[in-house]
């Protein structure tokens, strides 16, 4: 586990905002010359604490106007092995996000679709198709917003 | 804004994969290097591209806790949405914050370093948060699939 600095804390602050910013206006930001900046991007990516970018898109602009989280429950328990419904529900390209969670549900789904009908296409032909699944909970994804996390 | 085929062509490989060299980008969308400069720029004008950031792996910060925090909200407050979410702002340890149309009303992904620190932070921050009138938790185990592609 990798200890980090204010500087550290900085860089990781500007970059999960802009990760397009270079060595050299993080270094003229947080009061670096550009190698002593590209160093520590260099050693962040090392300990794995920047863990590559992530291109966020307006998801209505490209005709994709609804996101739907999914809740869902497996209905035989310890029967159908949890790699099955894995592989399965990871290849489905409308699924975005696969989590194994524990509480009310055994997984987290984020779907995409362009409409409420697309989406009622997906669950049906592709989630309610699944090996293994049971109950489906779903909440239309209304607004999201990433904050900094930790970084004091 | 418009998108011709070649703008989706080039999203289609550039969301797959956000860490790819350019050229190579460039190559698997069947344009130019100078195209592709000049229509990722259009995208990011244009608002179809709306973030380009760094993804930080709290894990490797040594943060092992990931709880997702499904709230209930008592709606008979107007202002119920604007202050909860507004307090939530001010927890460090919230990483996420969504809003939904469904069963649950808000979402946040909460990180600790360890059981102990999640507790303390559930007890004096979570449970503390304004106009509560259900939650429920769902501790991570694993993250199977996180990806921003569409099938465009």
């Amino acid at each position: 586990m990798m200890d980090l600095d204010d500087l550290d804390r900085g860089i990781l602050r500007i970059l999960s905002r802009d990760g397009m910013v270079g060595a050299g206006e993080l270094g003229r930001l947080l009061g670096l010359s550009q190698p002593a900046a590209w160093r520590r991007v260099k050693r962040l990516e090392e300990a794995g604490v920047l863990a590559g970018r992530r291109v966020e898109v307006d998801r209505a602009a490209l005709g994709f106007g609804v996101t739907v989280f999914l809740g869902v429950k497996l209905a035989t328990r310890g029967r159908v092995p949890l790699e099955d419904f894995e592989r399965v529900v990871s290849a489905i390209p409308e699924v975005q996000v696969v989590q194994h969670v524990l509480g009310l549900f055994d997984y987290r789904l984020r779907v995409v679709a362009r409409d409420i009908a697309d989406f009622e296409r997906v669950l049906r032909r592709r989630i309610m198709t699944l090996p293994g699944v049971g109950t489906v909970e779903a909440n239309v994804l209304l607004t999201e917003e990433r904050r900094p996390g930790p970084l004091g | 804004m418009l998108l011709d085929e070649a703008d989706r062509r080039i999203l289609r490989h550039y969301l797959a994969e956000p860490a790819l060299e350019r050229a190579v980008l460039a190559e698997r969308a069947g344009v130019t290097p100078a195209t592709l400069w000049r229509r990722l720029e259009r995208m990011r004008e244009g608002g179809v591209i709306k973030a380009e950031a760094a993804v930080i792996d709290w894990r490797a910060l040594g943060y092992g806790v990931e709880v997702s925090l499904r709230f209930t909200l008592d709606k008979t407050n107007p202002r119920a949405f604007d202050e909860f979410i507004a307090a939530a702002r001010e927890v460090p340890e919230v990483v996420t914050i969504e809003t939904f149309l469904g069963r649950v009303d808000v979402r946040l992904t909460v990180i600790a370093r360890d059981m102990g620190q999640y507790q303390e932070i559930y007890r004096r921050r979570i449970l503390t948060l304004p106009h509560i009138a259900e939650l429920e938790a769902l501790m991570l185990i694993a993250t199977i699939k996180d990806a921003e592609g569409l099938p465009i």
